[in-house]
């Protein structure tokens, strides 16, 4: 039998406020417990919420990047459990009318081919704190600091048919997110979230299977991962004749698979009925139109830019706009050094390389977009050549210098490019190598251009590598043919 | 719509009520009474009206994004049953 | 003194023929003797409101007093003031020390005023008699074999009883005006978002309003002017300039239309209710008014529609009582469902139970729509049948409650005590604002005259009680009860 997998994905952006949802504390990460927990976060008898104006600004500003109806009125609900993380008892979410309406997401898969995600809805709603469960003589110990974080819970329709998909869609939404500065995306804190939904059907079966609901997938690897083992376990189980039940599972990523969270006597019921405590909210168009126009270029566009107006391959194209933080890194460099294609190869060649040896993120490169913009140009204007341009990168990396020019300047690497002082370095490698002469003189013709690297290689010694490559060889080839 | 002990026994789960068994015949007692009232609704004819959720027709204020508040963890858990180094404790949680 | 209304007691204050310290003392004293008979009051802040007192009189000494500076008050239990006990009339809360104030409260302490302590109530303000406080019944200082009303039915009493010039308390589906028209005060219901809920601990959040209650429509606007308006805290308080409630007091009823709902003067309406509210709307002709009957013709689902939304939206406001954060918290939890189930069994008493199953019940899955849905659509009804009603009056007026006061422990069926409420229910379904006035008694229990009006029309309110006022002299009756405790 053959299988199709279907995916859809619930993601939790943590929004990048200042100040909570609902209240005026603070959301900063790891303060000490409870104290960025203030008395409507703690749900205190009395107390009632009141809408930050710009988590409604984020979550309407990712609809329109991600081309969505955005309803005149959204309303928030009520979503009622208890848990000790959930201080007033209820969740103020929304369930019947989103801020955000259907729209759709753009993912580009390895073959560097494009599919279009559909979103089904994205809703505001407040985080809930959280639960320790260090031994407090048996006891769990709550920290309500994240209670009351504003949340942007993005929901896919079912479109993803393979977990490469369901990770390329994933870092699809991460992108737009740090894109348009709405979230930090960081996804070891906890900034994006995401629940995975997997069923598996028969190859042209219309009809969805029965899925399972993958809680704590919080990496783009572990996405991957848990969903491979996920539906390899639900195939497993259909074939051997049993059949998948609605569930929720939990990752582990330490074993590497899902397992069912502890099942409930009943299916939990939320009771969902609009917050009486908070009114509709109303957008006009004006108000769009004005984020609209505030809208950074998003990686879509960034992409098709790269590639129509820039020349750069598919490939270049992506790999240079996935993360905001890259994509403004190289368009600094080719701003500077004004050739694109040097630019991305640079970008993605020398820096990527150091970038991961050292284990940093491009914000914290060491050499800068504008050095490397600069050091590129002194190629480009013949000042240095390649392999000295190699050298002045691992000096600025290693801050040895604060640009280019001070350091070509401080380790005499300027490019040698007069002929006189060429001919001469040649000259004396040729009557240093009377053996490799010889040789050359000696060989077919069609042999002797690979062994004319020797000597290049000499000169380029001599010259402590600042010597013109191409001069070299030109002025060798003549002068070595000359003793023929 | 009757009123089952069923009915009750699930509220009171959700609404994480104990309820003995006399209490829970005491309930059914009430609350049908009590449903039986509410029942009247269903006699009227609301077709095409829309519910109202809110007395005026007001929309949603919104908050300039700013932090107004300042730690006042020791004021609000001298209310609280058990905190330990500043977190509120309860049976162990289990996943 | 305590015969005295504010406005009264805020003149004897400027003129410096009293002193905020001796009028508070006064009043300390009177609830110290006659309060273990009412049980009116749930805390007494003695040695706090005596500060306040000196402070009022320095601050009056330097001229920077304002109308009530001085004046002594008294909070319906559901307030939350900081580092003062907010039981909210229940063991839930018995153990809580509020760690911060209401925004009424906040309010009124800038205006100078004084608190004397919080008064008793039904728990979590569900109640039509005060009968469901964990802090036990409150009794009616005109008979004390009646109950007060409720759920403000403590504020009620103590202004009755003249142990405090007036009090605030709170209306979710009459629990002012009801308590007021019961105890022969004046209590006002203002509009569903003149006044911040901020700090009031919640029932019913769409239908919750704080309001005064005192001797006076007058004393009512004094009020009235402090606590309303705008509060950043809350969502649903409306942005909506606050006009001064004691200007148009005094404006001329000539030409006021008044409306009478037919449905408000039906079956099990007491005769003698019935009569004081007729002698009242009789005054108003001869004040200039016109009278004719309208009709409000959803008004019969007023109750079941109520039924539905309160204890739905109390069941969810109620969550956060878990024994987690504060509150009552069993002891030895076994594990985190018993730490719940039993905090909240041994924590709140039998009617908010009813309510919170009620409306657990009619949210969950397979019922909301039949109840909770419908219920809203009914309210919208119900909302419109005053609207139409104003296009062609001004006020609606009848009476605040069926009977007068009843016997303590007489209903002991929740349906016939939540139909006690069928008058004054429907004005929170609306949001519209309501006053009871004293207008007579029957059987020698005060009755109330219940006047509404459209969404903030408080001044007309105002106006047109307190022009009765000037007419009559319900208002001005005490019970041999505050004499014999003087």
């Amino acid at each position: 039998m053959q299988w199709e997998t279907v995916i859809g994905l619930e993601v939790h952006v943590q929004l990048a406020t200042r100040s909570k949802i609902f209240s005026g504390a603070s959301t900063a990460f790891g303060a000490e417990p409870n104290t960025q927990a203030c008395a409507v976060d703690l749900g205190l008898p009395g107390v009632l919420p009141v809408l930050n104006e710009q988590a409604v600004a984020m979550a309407v500003q990712f609809g329109l990047a991600v081309h969505a109806e955005i309803p005149e009125v959204s309303v928030f609900d009520r979503k009622n459990y208890f848990y000790p993380d959930l201080p007033k008892g209820y969740q103020t979410s929304q369930m019947y009318h989103p801020i955000v309406g259907p729209g759709e997401v753009e993912i580009t898969l390895d073959d560097n081919t494009t599919k279009r995600i559909r979103i089904h809805h994205a809703h505001l709603e407040e985080d809930a704190g959280k639960s320790l469960h260090e031994d407090f003589h048996g006891m769990t110990g709550i920290d309500l600091n994240r209670a009351g974080t504003p949340l942007l819970e993005i929901v896919s329709e079912p479109d993803m048919r393979n977990a490469k998909e369901a990770a390329a869609y994933l870092k699809a939404i991460h992108s737009i997110v740090t894109y348009l500065g709405i979230s930090d995306g960081n996804m070891a804190e906890g900034s994006m979230r995401c629940d995975v939904n997997v069923s598996v059907r028969p190859k042209g079966q219309e009809a969805f299977g029965t899925r399972a609901e993958i809680k704590n997938v919080n990496s783009f690897r572990f996405v991957e991962r848990a969903i491979a083992f996920e539906v390899e376990r639900q195939i497993e189980l259909i074939e051997d004749g049993g059949k998948v039940v609605q569930e929720t599972r939990l990752f582990d990523p330490e074993r590497d698979e899902t397992r069912s969270m502890r099942t409930k006597e009943e299916a939990n019921d939320y009771r969902y009925f609009p917050c009486p405590d908070l009114l509709p909210v109303v957008l006009d168009q004006a108000y769009l139109d004005h984020l609209r126009s505030q809208l950074p270029e998003l990686p879509a566009d960034k992409r098709a830019r790269f590639q129509t107006s820039l020349g750069l391959s598919a490939y270049d194209a992506h790999v240079l706009s996935a993360s905001r933080e890259m994509a403004e890194f190289f368009e600094e460099v080719h701003r500077v050094c004004g050739d694109a294609k040097q630019a991305a190869n640079w970008v993605q060649g020398e820096l990527s390389g150091a970038l991961n040896r050292d284990n940093l993120t491009i914000q914290n490169s060491p050499v800068s977009a504008h050095q490397l913009g600069e050091l590129i140009s002194r190629v480009l204007d013949d000042t240095i050549n390649g392999k000295a341009a190699k050298q002045v990168f691992q000096a600025l990396w290693n801050g040895q210098g604060s640009s280019a020019d001070e350091i070509i300047e401080a380790k005499g690497l300027k490019q040698v490019t007069d002929t006189g002082a060429i001919e001469s370095m040649i000259d004396q490698v040729i009557a240093e190598s009377p053996a490799q002469v010889a040789q050359y003189r000696d060989s077919e013709p069609e042999k002797r251009g690979k062994m004319i690297g020797y000597f290049v290689g000499q000169v380029m010694k001599a010259s402590r590598g600042t010597a013109n490559p191409q001069q070299v060889n030109g002025l060798l080839k003549e002068k070595l043919d000359a003793l023929l | 719509m009757a009123l089952e002990e069923s009915h009750v026994r699930r509220a009171a789960h959700l609404a994480r009520l104990a309820v003995s068994d006399d209490q829970a015949n005491g309930f059914v007692d009430d609350l049908s009474r009590i449903l039986d009232m509410v029942d009247q609704l269903q006699s009227l004819d609301t077709e095409g009206v829309a519910p109202l959720a809110h007395p005026l027709d007001a929309t949603q204020r919104l908050r300039a994004d700013e932090v107004t508040e300042t730690n006042q963890r020791d004021a609000f858990q001298r209310c609280a049953p058990a905190v330990e180094n500043g977190l509120y404790l309860v049976p162990r949680v289990v996943e | 003194m305590h015969d005295k209304t504010v406005t009264q007691l805020a003149a004897a204050l400027n003129s410096g023929e009293l002193s905020s310290k001796e009028l508070t003392s006064h009043f300390l004293q009177r609830i110290e003797k006659a309060d273990g008979t009412l049980n009116s009051f749930i805390t007494v802040t003695a040695e706090q409101a005596l500060t306040q007192a000196d402070a009022a009189d320095k601050a009056r000494a330097s001229g920077d007093a304002g109308t009530l500076t001085g004046i002594p008050l008294a909070l319906k239990d559901i307030y939350c003031t900081q580092g003062v006990k907010t039981s909210c009339g229940s063991k839930m809360l018995d153990n809580f020390i509020a760690p911060y104030d209401a925004t009424v409260v906040e309010k009124l302490s800038a205006a100078g005023t004084i608190s004397l302590g919080k008064t008793n109530m039904d728990e979590f303000a569900m109640g039509s008699s005060n009968e469901n406080s964990y802090y036990g019944s409150v009794k009616n200082p005109w008979d004390l074999s009646a109950v007060p009303g409720g759920s403000s039915g403590g504020s009620a009493a103590a202004v009755a009883a003249g142990l405090v010039p007036a009090a605030m308390g709170t209306d979710t589906g009459g629990s002012i005006r009801q308590p007021a028209a019961f105890c022969g005060i004046t209590g006002l219901k203002p509009t569903y978002g003149r006044v911040s809920r901020y700090g009031i601990i919640a029932y019913a959040s769409s239908l919750d309003q704080a309001g005064p209650m005192a001797r006076s429509a007058e004393d009512c606007a004094h009020l009235l002017n402090v606590i309303a308006g705008h509060d950043v805290r809350d969502s649903t308080c409306v942005a909506r300039g606050v006009p001064d409630y004691t200007e148009t007091l005094n404006a001329p009823l000539s030409g006021l239309k008044i409306g009478l709902p037919k449905e408000y003067f039906g079956d099990g309406l007491d005769p003698e209710v019935e009569k004081a509210v007729r002698d009242a709307v009789k005054v108003y002709e001869s004040l200039g008014a016109t009278v004719r009957d309208v009709s409000l013709p959803h008004t019969h689902y007023a109750i079941p529609a109520y039924y539905v939304i309160a204890p739905a939206e109390a069941s969810s406001n109620l969550s956060r009582y878990d024994g987690v954060r504060f509150g009552h918290r069993c002891k030895a939890p076994e594990d985190l469902i018993d730490l719940y189930t039993r905090s909240r069994a041994e924590g709140f008493g039998e009617e908010v139970k009813r309510r919170i199953l009620i409306g657990t019940h009619t949210l969950s899955e397979g019922f909301f729509d039949a109840y909770y849905t419908k219920a809203q659509k009914v309210r919208r009804l119900i909302r419109q049948d005053f609207l139409d009603a104003f296009e062609d009056v001004d006020v609606l007026m009848g009476p605040a409650s069926p009977t007068p006061a009843f016997d303590l422990g007489a209903k002991k069926d929740p349906v016939s005590m939540y139909l006690q409420d069928i008058y004054t229910i429907a004005v929170n379904l609306a949001g519209i604002p309501g006053i009871s006035v004293p207008a007579g008694f029957s059987n020698g229990r005060p009755v109330g005259l219940q006047i509404l009006g459209t969404h903030f029309a408080e001044a007309q309110l105002l106006n047109v009680a307190h022009q009765f006022q000037q007419a009559t002299d319900w208002h001005l009756k005490r019970p041999a009860f505050a004499e014999e405790n003087a």
